[in-house]
């Protein structure tokens, strides 16, 4: 039996519940209400995420949740420990933030239904259910269902401006992700048929050291990665992520991609904590390495803006791999209480806001100069100062410099690497490092300079957008305030805790 | 046991078959008779609700859409002459795959014996749904939050092909026009056979709560029903603004999340039930439910909105 | 319980075949058909794991027999999207959406 239902679980239940309740709300109440639907619950849900944060830090316990109250294995289990917290109040944040600018790119009508609107507040309503379902789900097969409405609501997404460039770009996504819910349905068949349950926390007491586990971990953690689009099943992401409108890229590359990995980190820390897998861990480093090299040199060679900043995507999904060769703590055994374990989930919460700032940006370049070659940003600096500001507030964080939650996160990888003797981890930090000052720079660079001949503006654009863009890179560089050491909260509800680090 | 030998050589060798066919038509009418084959190794293998919703839903209802897919895209699946794969890719996928079916089989045979279960644990708290059919009581009380999140999948999959439609024919009725013919047989058929076809969904339905069956397989064949009457011509889609048509789908999820809500007063938990009522409560959930999915099942179908006038 | 052990095998083999679909195809609708062969096989291998768990007086375990039918709704819907992009897409490139073709080169 794993505990009982805390106080203050039914938090949980909300989280999930009110985004799409809200889509249910916009559905019924036709297309035109879709936004203001939306923008009522952004404030409620960031309110229910905090209130979760701060009753997990408080009470230093897991939060749980038998729905029901049907205990599992028969039942259904929510928990969020600190790190769900983590990223349901990012998730919050970030949809707050891509909410106001979207409301400006995507203008309901009067009286009318329009197609786009309503379809996009729906479906960004739907990615923070899944969303919150991910980070708090207890049961593997409801985790499933999360994923799939996950990817439900990301595909459409993509291909929202109806063209066969992005149609085709969604479909690829949808094969890889259906891909992906295969394999990871797969291990959970073996799972299930060797243990009987599958709850995490059950599981992670009856699991052991046999084929049929490699084998089913194997299988999810394989599923898993084609959906984070890891090297090198990242083929499906440039198209997808670039294709879609702005608040839609930022969504799906600040948040959506973000889930599967999530699960990765639920499955080898949690169901499989014992087990040794320090070769399969290594591999997972690898893959992530060759992500930070491939996708940033891909990304210097890209001709357009959103392209660009989506290979650079791909290259940091792979910092979030390296966690897994790192976190390994040699004296207590506790993989949360490594540099490591705070390095990677902060790098996944900062290049959140930081791509997503960028994405944006480009959206308002985009919509600014008419087009999103890179050789044509010449004169955009003096037209859109605080989004070029923004922009490159949002590449501190890709390089690694400070100010900025990319320079604790790799710093803390940097630190690992080195403490556990496996130095080429560092090198290849350093090095993507170096590549992604290199493609930020090709962009910046030009975008400073004058243009040639006066810009023709297909649009002109308020600071207040600009602002929100701004707001949201400024989150990476607070991030930047997160002092160099692993983080408590990231550690609060993982078994046998052990606090690294001292108040 | 020879039966269970010839019937699964028999589902392999239709499912090969669909693989090797060159024709995507054929694939298809190959992959409806597998499917069909699928459902009675399920009631082989003593589960009779998979075996109905492998019927109506993987068989009836995924090969009707897919033989709507197959004849509309007939000139875009004639593979291009650079495209077809080479042998040594279709080797290299020969060895991988069956190394993957040989490690899977393999897992099978080594699953451990006695079988770890959930039945006890089901059987002992049947008692406190109300229910007579235990995979109903999984799917209605134990695990209710899976089935709930996906009624909400199947209605977000419906606004994710709605979203495909241009934007001058939003709002307007989903799929091709069809033509009623009063002469033709296919009219005659449907308006003998969906009558008959609502009764038994609701059939279907009703009984799930103690023998096999349920919301899904009935509300599974309450859309086939409608896909034949549309399809006949006998009722037209109805344009996908119409209010009712939203309400109608909106209405089981949200009776689910508002009975769950409602767990909170009654029953101190989310999708809890109170112990005298749990039957009817369950019933209250499902009836909204089944026909929401039935719309839902129906207008997947049909597609996303074509056309702005009737005709 | 060796009829479920056959019937595992049988999901084993269609797990293969839907992989080996889904490599070889190029064309989008071949490739969909070869998911749903993947789902069935993985979906029998639900289904042997409850024939095996049969015990207090049921001939299945009810849970995966349970989450099959969950799947198998969700794999409908993953269907039916997969399908309307792609004939949305062929409308896009192709032909007309009244059925006319326009040629091809």
């Amino acid at each position: 039996m794993p505990g009982s239902a805390t106080a203050g679980g039914f938090l949980l239940i909300f989280a999930i519940a009110l985004p799409l309740a809200g889509v249910l709300f916009s559905l019924a109440l036709g297309g035109r209400y879709a936004e203001r639907v939306a923008l009522i619950l952004m404030p409620a849900g960031v309110v229910v995420a905090v209130a979760i944060g701060a009753t997990v830090w408080h009470t230093h316990d897991v939060l749980q949740y038998f729905v029901g109250n049907w205990d599992p294995p028969l039942g259904v289990a929510f928990r969020a420990d600190g790190l769900s917290a983590t990223m349901m109040v990012t998730a919050a944040l970030l949809i707050c933030g891509i909410g106001l600018f979207a409301r400006t790119q995507l203008p309901v009508p009067r009286g009318v239904e329009e197609r786009a609107p309503l379809v996009f507040w729906t479906l960004l309503l739907t990615v923070w259910g899944a969303l919150n379902a991910v980070f708090v789900g207890g049961d593997l097969f409801n985790l499933y269902v999360a994923l799939e409405l996950l990817t439900f609501a990301a595909v459409p997404l993509v291909s929202l401006d109806g063209r066969a460039q992005t149609l085709r770009a969604a479909f690829r996504y949808l094969l890889f992700a259906l891909f992906g819910s295969i394999l990871y349905l797969l291990g959970a068949v073996v799972l299930y048929g060797t243990y009987g349950t599958l709850d995490i926390v059950l599981l992670s007491g009856r699991i052991r050291a046999e084929p049929a586990a490699w084998a089913a971990i194997s299988l999810m953690t394989s599923g898993l990665l084609a959906k984070a689009a890891l090297y090198p099943l990242h083929l499906w992401l440039p198209p997808a992520h670039a294709g879609a409108p702005a608040p839609a890229s930022a969504v799906l590359s600040g948040l959506v991609v973000k889930a599967p990995f999530f699960l990765v980190v639920r499955l080898w820390f949690d169901v499989m904590p014992g087990l040794p897998e320090h070769a399969a861990a290594q591999v997972l480093g690898a893959l992530g390495a060759a992500a930070i090299i491939f996708g940033s040199v891909v990304a210097l060679r890209q001709v357009r803006l959103k392209l660009l900043i989506a290979y650079s995507t791909v290259a940091q999904i792979g910092y979030l791999f390296l966690m897994f060769p790192l976190a390994v703590e040699p004296e207590t055994g506790h993989p949360w209480s490594t540099a490591a374990w705070t390095g990677g989930v902060l790098q996944a919460v900062s290049h959140a806001f930081a791509k997503a700032a960028m994405f944006m940006a480009a959206g308002l370049i985009a919509e600014a100069l008419g087009h999103d070659r890179i050789a044509g940003l010449a004169g955009v600096g003096r037209v859109l100062p605080i989004t070029v500001f923004a922009f490159a507030l949002g590449g501190l964080s890709l390089m690694g410099l400070p100010p900025s939650g990319g320079f604790v996160a790799k710093a803390m990888l940097l630190t690992a690497a080195v403490a556990a003797g496996q130095w080429w981890w560092a090198v290849v930090v350093l090095t993507g490092g170096l590549l992604a000052g290199s493609y930020v720079f090709l962009v910046l660079a030009r975008a400073v300079t004058d243009a040639i001949e006066p810009l023709s503006l297909a649009a002109r654009i308020s600071p207040g957008r600009q602002a929100v863009v701004l707001a949201l890179a400024l989150g990476a560089v607070v991030l930047g305030f997160v002092p160099l050491r692993p983080l408590e909260l990231l550690q609060i509800g993982r078994p046998d805790m052990a606090i690294e680090a001292p108040r | 046991m020879a039966f269970d030998i010839g019937l699964a050589l028999l589902v392999l060798g239709v499912a090969a078959w669909t693989i090797a066919a060159r024709d995507t038509f054929a694939a298809v009418v190959g992959f409806v008779a597998y499917g069909l084959l699928l459902a009675l190794v399920w009631v082989r293998l003593q589960a009779p609700d998979i075996a109905l919703t492998e019927a109506a839903l993987g068989s009836g209802l995924t090969g009707g859409l897919l033989v709507g897919a197959s004849a509309r895209l007939r000139h875009a699946e004639m593979p291009a002459p650079g495209e077809t794969p080479g042998a040594v890719l279709k080797l290299a996928s020969t060895v991988l795959c069956t190394l993957l079916s040989a490690g899977l089989a393999a897992i099978v045979f080594l699953l451990p014996e006695p079988a770890p279960t959930l039945a006890p644990q089901a059987a002992a708290n049947i008692a406190a749904t109300g229910l007579g059919n235990p995979v109903t009581a999984v799917l209605m009380a134990y695990r209710a939050i899976d089935t709930l999140l996906e009624t909400v999948v199947l209605l977000l999959a419906l606004v994710g092909i709605w979203s495909l439609a241009p934007n001058r024919v939003w709002g307007g009725f989903p799929g091709p026009r069809h033509q009623a013919d009063p002469d033709s047989a296919l009219t005659f058929v449907a308006q003998l056979l969906v009558p008959i076809g609502i009764l038994v969904g609701i059939h279907i339905f009703w009984v799930g709560s103690v023998a096999p069956g349920g919301e899904f397989q009935g509300a599974t064949i309450l859309a086939t029903m409608w896909i034949l009457a549309m399809i006949a011509g006998l009722v037209s889609a109805p344009p996908v603004s119409r209010r009712w048509l939203r309400l109608l789908l909106v209405a089981g999820p949200a009776m689910f999340f508002g009975i769950g809500f409602a767990g909170f007063l009654a029953a101190d938990a989310f999708l809890a039930y109170p112990e005298t009522h749990a039957k009817l409560v369950i019933l209250m959930i499902e009836i909204p439910v089944t026909l929401s999915i039935a719309a839902t099942l129906g207008l997947l179908v049909a597609g996303p909105p074509e056309r702005i006038t009737q005709q | 319980m060796s009829d479920a052990m056959l019937y595992g095998l049988c999901g084993a083999v269609l797990v293969g075949l839907g992989l080996f679909g889904l490599i070889v195809h190029p064309q989008p609708l071949r490739k969909i058909l070869a998911f749903n062969l993947i789902g069935g096989g993985v979906f029998l291998l639900f289904g042997v794991v409850a024939r095996r768990g049969a015990a207090a007086g049921l001939a299945g375990d009810p849970v995966p027999q349970a989450l099959v039918i969950t799947g198998l709704v969700v794999a409908f819907a993953a269907t039916a999207l997969a399908v309307a992009l792609q004939v949305r897409l062929f409308q896009e490139t192709g032909g007309r959406p009244d059925g006319q073709m326009d040629s091809r080169p």
